[in-house]
């Protein structure tokens, strides 16, 4: 692969994240929000799948296809499957449309900013893309603060997490096999468990609206 | 020997998936706790005489991680000695079923499968993958009852500690780019990391930021500290004491190591001060709000908040009598905590209440109970001959001696109003009449479980032994402290 279509695969697979971070950001419906979320999972898949065709690396192409198969595939259908008897629509979200589009805005330019040493320590195509990764992460952890219904949480973690994956990959210096694995199998996890204590949630109070979560505080 | 801490828990997690819960099963719990314990005894026997052994590049012993093998096998121990009684007490009250009850030991079994793994990993990794696990095995212990404010806290519980822990990883990845454009090429084994040079200060700065407040999150200290007094007022009994003597101080662990890194790489300012702000914020949390607390399982998880904020910064002050003195606190902490939870949830399980105003005159009524919870305070606000003051009483000095001074006037003068607080309510519960009339008992009291009896008087012993004299553990508590302070 010749050096300029390296690096508008890298800058196009990084686009495509961004993008799909702030349809999240935008979009209300549940059902819109996975689709989206299950591309951003392709986005990222095809950002390693860039990486490994230029590493000739094979651990990488596991990694892309374990990528693929977890965030596009396993990952949107647990969310699916919980979202069969939920409410279809974030219906009150904390902040509003605008306003969440702006945030974003400013939490971009807070991730390239933040991100500076992290690009310096070694200029290239992959690190270069590193600000998208941190942006994502800032974007997801946005979500989930800002949003009420338990499924639309557990897409800001998992925002968060495809962040976090990005800019692993995008600093091109691999934590070894084991480790990768169990990084996976862990979110895998947590997702469903979130996904059960959902259906829990609602078989107690018949919603999944975090505002009826209020019995327990310090009075 | 040394994958036995992590082979142990598992066959017990075998049995209960295989067998359930029996007659002849409740006590696997206790027994793969006492092996367990055993095992890290003659590990941190066999490490002061030979030094460190490794296996297969990815699991390490060195006295650091014997020591808190020791942690996890004596919370334990106690926890697993007292959880047959409490299961049994809740199946005949009608709130669990022998299937609650084989689930229950199965995930506490896990869990410190996972909490041994941690300890023992040689690489910063295999240490996250760790501690994370548990925040899924634990997730169901916390929801255990089914009841809107159990599902409530587990939610919070899970979500809270994902994201902290999230953080982490961000920050695991971040210092694994940092070793790998360093000269050194230490990847991210703990111990290389310990003697690297040469990362790139910018990003391991970034990196150990995240690190610090991901594992805070999980060690209950401030500013990601919310999900702590749910979790641990909603889960059953021996649960809490596990959560607060073995996850936070393991999660603790985790921090120790990763600011020996910092030290190396970025000298001792920055850690320093990080764990100085959240300790104080922690210590400023937890005192305002025992204060006015009205449930006793949430005082007791305040209490915790607090003692880890003291832990916190002992570490952040740092130098050989600070750790040896931190390590100290991390199991005398343990113990009382251990002793305290499962105490309070007997007295749930007698009074039908966790309200503090709820339990009046329990001296009278239940007085095993009583003095070993009485006791159990003592040995947590640092009285002696309980080991929390020797402690205490090293950490504080150890702040006087150091350029902390004035954080460490600040941090005592909130843990004395911690302690005030905490002794006011429980003397408020302990002593006086005992209400009459029917409303009084709930669970219609038997006598105390000689198994939960006996594990209250050997966790408040041992603490009392440990304050006073204990040989061998002064030699693992230097070398443990040796391998922090290189």
């Amino acid at each position: 692969m010749s050096d300029d279509v390296y690096v508008q695969l890298v800058d196009l697979a990084g686009g495509a994240l961004l993008l799909t971070a702030v349809l999240i950001l935008w979009r209300r419906e549940l059902a819109v929000i996975i689709r989206v979320f299950a591309v951003q999972g392709v986005a990222l898949g095809a950002l390693v799948a860039v990486l490994a065709a230029r590493e000739q690396t094979a651990e990488l192409w596991v990694s892309a296809a374990g990528i693929v198969l977890l965030r596009a595939g396993a990952l949107p259908a647990l969310l699916r499957r919980a979202m069969r008897h939920a409410a279809r629509r974030e219906t009150r979200p904390m902040v509003n449309v605008a306003a969440s589009l702006l945030a974003a805005a400013a939490l971009t330019l807070l991730a390239y900013a933040v991100s500076r040493p992290l690009v310096a320590l070694a200029p290239s195509p992959a690190t270069q893309a590193i600000p998208v990764g941190v942006t994502v992460v800032l974007i997801g952890f946005f979500v989930l603060v800002t949003r009420r219904r338990a499924l639309s949480q557990i897409v800001g973690f998992l925002l968060l997490d495809n962040g976090i994956t990005a800019v692993g990959f995008l600093t091109t210096a691999s934590v070894g096999l084991v480790v990768e694995l169990g990084m996976s199998l862990d979110v895998l996890l947590a997702v469903l468990v979130l996904g059960i204590l959902t259906a829990r949630m609602r078989e107690t109070f018949g919603g999944t609206d975090l505002d009826e979560l209020r019995e327990l505080r310090d009075s | 020997m040394i994958t036995l801490p992590v082979l142990i828990p598992l066959l017990g997690a075998t049995v209960y998936a295989t067998v359930g819960w029996r007659r002849g099963t409740a006590w696997v719990s206790a027994i793969c706790s006492a092996g367990l314990l055993g095992v890290a005894i003659a590990i941190a026997v066999d490490i002061a005489r030979s030094g460190p052994r490794e296996f297969g590049g990815l699991v390490r012993v060195d006295a650091l991680s014997a020591f808190m093998l020791i942690v996890v096998g004596a919370v334990a121990m106690l926890a697993t000695l007292a959880a047959p009684g409490h299961l049994e007490t809740e199946i005949r009250l009608g709130r669990a079923s022998a299937r609650t009850a084989a689930r229950h030991s199965l995930l506490v079994q896990l869990f410190l499968a996972t909490m041994a793994c941690a300890v023992l990993a040689a690489n910063l990794g295999l240490l996250w993958v760790a501690i994370e696990a548990t925040t899924i095995v634990t997730a169901f212990l916390v929801g255990q009852r089914r009841t809107r404010a159990a599902i409530e806290a587990a939610w919070k519980y899970v979500v809270i500690c994902s994201t902290g822990i999230a953080l982490a990883l961000l920050g695991t990845l971040l210092l694994n780019y940092a070793s790998s454009r360093a000269p050194s090429r230490a990847g991210l084994d703990l111990a290389a990391l310990a003697g690297a040079h040469g990362l790139d200060p910018g990003v391991t700065r970034i990196a150990i930021a995240l690190l610090l407040l991901g594992f805070g999150a999980k060690a209950g200290l401030a500013p990601l500290h919310a999900w702590l007094p749910d979790a641990h007022s909603q889960a059953p009994a021996p649960v809490s004491a596990l959560m607060s003597g073995v996850l936070l101080s393991v999660a603790f662990y985790a921090i120790l190591r990763i600011k020996v890194v910092a030290d190396a790489v970025l000298g001792a300012g920055f850690a320093r001060w990080l764990l100085a702000v959240m300790a104080i914020a922690s210590l400023a949390v937890a005192a305002s709000l025992l204060l006015a607390q009205q449930d006793y399982k949430r005082m007791l998880a305040y209490s915790s908040i607090e003692h880890l904020g003291l832990v916190a910064l002992g570490a952040a002050i740092g130098g050989p009598i600070a750790i040896a003195a931190i390590l100290l606190h991390i199991l005398g902490h343990g113990l009382a905590k251990g002793v305290l939870f499962v105490g309070a949830g007997r007295m749930l399980q007698l009074t039908g209440t966790s309200r503090i105003d709820g339990v009046r005159g329990l001296l009278a009524r239940a007085p095993v109970l009583a003095s070993c919870v009485g006791l159990g305070v003592l040995a947590l606000i640092g009285l002696p001959p309980f080991s929390v003051f020797a402690s205490e009483l090293g950490i504080v000095r150890a702040g006087f001696a150091s350029p902390l001074g004035w954080v460490t006037a600040l941090a005592l003068t909130l843990v004395l109003v911690a302690a005030a607080a905490l002794t006011g309510h429980t003397s408020g519960m302990l002593l006086g009449p005992a209400p009459d009339g029917p409303s009084a008992a709930v669970a219609r009291p038997r006598l105390l479980p000689v198994p939960t009896a006996f594990a209250l008087a050997g966790g408040l012993t041992v603490a009392a032994v440990l304050g006073v004299a204990a040989p061998g553990l002064s030699t693992l508590l230097r070398l443990a402290a040796e391998v922090l302070t290189r």
